[in-house]
């Protein structure tokens, strides 16, 4: 079993002004927290990708290459790489540098993206959304494979025994899929054979249809069943005990909701909140996050549980007292349930 | 689960993303026969209706529609045009979608203030069209389902057709939901993003309230 964090690196305020909005400040921040992360024995940390005001990291290849001299034994990888409005090649390029400046220590992980101001950025046509994704991928795949590359496509220039270089350190680079809610990218994940990360915040029994899918598609393409594996990712914040995680974390959660226009730009209300936890949002104490990645491993196989450490940009402390938490009372009491 | 002769009716769901494979499982659930059709075509989406939606029959949209009682449009928004009207025409037709921007992209279409449902019942002209579902996250539609339940959650319902309207409430009454009409469709903007209804779940008469509808519910 793999713990981890992610980050997207948000720099919302909020009206008691706690928060860092200051881009040097808010990418300083994440590299500490890679660092303790590395420190406290945790196996991974991800960085998203979003191109808003309100989000610090639009290149997380670049923080991760600083996180990457600044750590030594966790994985570093995206989460996701918005692949549909990105250049394979480059997207390869980036990651096996990364591969090489953390020995060995780079991942992908792959996505559509929850946002799409991405597409009119780099001159993506949204009604691609879904051809333009399945043709890069498949490319950056082709690419994992072969040094030399001869591709042709509708949305990138023909390659013709192209050399991308460098190769990465490990072979293969893993490449991971990541998923929201459609069942279509459970099939797509199976079909290729490639881990699947399920990114969601309560309702985990809904995924498992989306597991079922993977896993027959894989069958289906022929891929042995060993060679899958699953990951899940999600909001999460930990606190000393159940009343005081809610009371401290909701009315961040709930204007975090509201500015990222998640609710049309209304707060979400406690109760919608509370049932979110009621359903399997990990926010509490270390025991109920436990319970909840616990209920993920059961339900859905996976191997793999990142949570979003600071989603919101909440403030430091918080986070810091989050942080230490996961780590000293939620990841050995996981490590320990699920060794086999 | 409901067979051939089944008295319940036809629900068809054009598109199996993450909206309409729900929809369609609640259908199922609720005893009808339920037909999914999606771009990709009837072979793509195979193992995806076997897995996800036991029951229901893959098949192309204009097969799925032609016996249908009621018809879920759950496409992306963005696609809505590549819905074909002349398959719909004197169709009850349900619009569960939404105007949002940021996984949208900016819509020309949907700049006014008219409900987004306005905007597609233009282009559906000839069908009967209702606005519903669209207030409730896909996931809590299984989730907070509590069929013959009293206190159950409500859900909106907004046509310029009195009678589709009451079609539709009947099928979100067997999905384990409480219908309230809301009015015509342009009311449809109080239940979209951005409003109390969109982010919140409400009893019937808490609904009824926000709607303010309940000078008509006490009359």
């Amino acid at each position: 079993m793999e713990i981890g964090i992610y980050s997207f690196g948000e720099v919302n305020q909020y009206s008691n002004g706690e928060a860092t909005t200051d881009v040097g400040k808010r990418l300083d921040g994440l590299v500490s927290l890679a660092r303790a992360a590395d420190e406290g024995g945790l196996d991974v940390v991800a960085l998203g990708e979003h191109h808003r005001p309100d989000f610090a990291v639009s290149a997380p290849e670049m923080v991760l290459a600083t996180m990457a001299a600044e750590t030594e034994r966790i994985r570093l990888t995206s989460g996701v790489t918005v692949l549909s409005s990105q250049d394979p090649v480059r997207v390869y390029q980036q990651y096996a540098t990364l591969d090489h400046l953390s020995h060995g220590r780079a991942e992908i992980v792959t996505g559509r993206g929850a946002f799409t101001e991405s597409f009119p950025l780099f001159g993506y046509d949204l009604n691609d959304y879904d051809e333009l994704y399945d043709e890069k991928l498949r490319l950056l795949l082709q690419i994992r494979e072969q040094e030399s590359v001869t591709w042709s496509g509708r949305h990138r220039p023909s390659l013709d025994a192209a050399s991308v270089t460098p190769r990465a350190a490990q072979s293969p680079l893993p490449v991971w899929v990541a998923i929201g809610g459609n069942p279509a990218s459970g099939v797509r994940a199976g079909t290729l054979g490639l881990p699947m990360l399920i990114g969601f915040f309560s309702g985990t029994e809904q995924f498992v249809p989306h597991v079922q899918l993977y896993r027959r598609a894989a069958e289906q393409a022929g891929h042995a069943p060993d060679a899958l594996r699953l990951g899940a990712s999600g909001h999460m914040f930990v606190g000393k005990t159940s009343q005081a995680a809610r009371d401290a974390f909701f009315p961040y959660y709930s204007d975090y909701i509201r500015q990222m226009g998640l609710t049309g730009g209304a707060p979400l209300p406690r109760r919608a909140f509370e049932q979110s936890i009621e359903r399997g949002l990990p926010v509490g104490s270390p025991q109920q996050v436990i319970d909840e990645i616990m209920k993920r491993v059961e339900l859905l196989g996976i191997t793999r549980w990142l949570g979003q450490i600071d989603v919101g940009n909440l403030p430091f402390g918080m986070v810091n007292d989050s942080i230490e938490l996961f780590m000293t009372e939620v990841a050995p009491v996981v490590r320990r349930e699920t060794a086999a | 689960m409901s067979t051939e002769n089944d008295s319940t009716g036809i629900v068809a769901v054009l598109g199996v993303g993450r909206v309409g494979t729900v929809v369609a499982r609640s259908a199922l659930r609720a005893g009808y026969s339920v037909n999914v059709a999606s771009s990709g075509g009837a072979d793509r989406i195979a193992l995806l209706v076997d897995v996800a939606i036991p029951g229901a029959r893959a098949t192309t949209a204009a097969d799925a529609v032609r016996d249908a009682d009621i018809v879920v449009v759950a496409v992306p928004l963005g696609k809505f045009r590549s819905v074909d009207p002349e398959m719909l025409v004197g169709k009850v037709v349900v619009d569960i979608m939404n105007y949002w921007p940021p996984v949208d992209g900016h819509l020309e279409d949907f700049d006014g203030d008219a409900s987004s449902s306005e905007v597609v019942a233009q282009h559906l002209g000839r069908s009967r069209l209702v606005k519903t579902l669209n207030h409730i996250g896909y996931h809590e539609l299984e989730q907070d389902a509590a069929p013959g339940a009293s206190q159950r959650r409500a859900l909106a319902v907004a046509s310029d057709d009195e009678d589709a309207a009451g079609q539709v409430a009947t099928m979100i009454d067997r999905f384990g939901f409480d219908p309230v009409i809301a009015g015509p469709l342009s009311a449809g903007r109080r239940f979209e993003p951005g409003t109390a209804i969109f982010n919140d779940a409400f009893t019937r008469s808490a609904l009824e309230a926000e709607l303010g509808l309940s000078a008509i519910a006490q009359a």
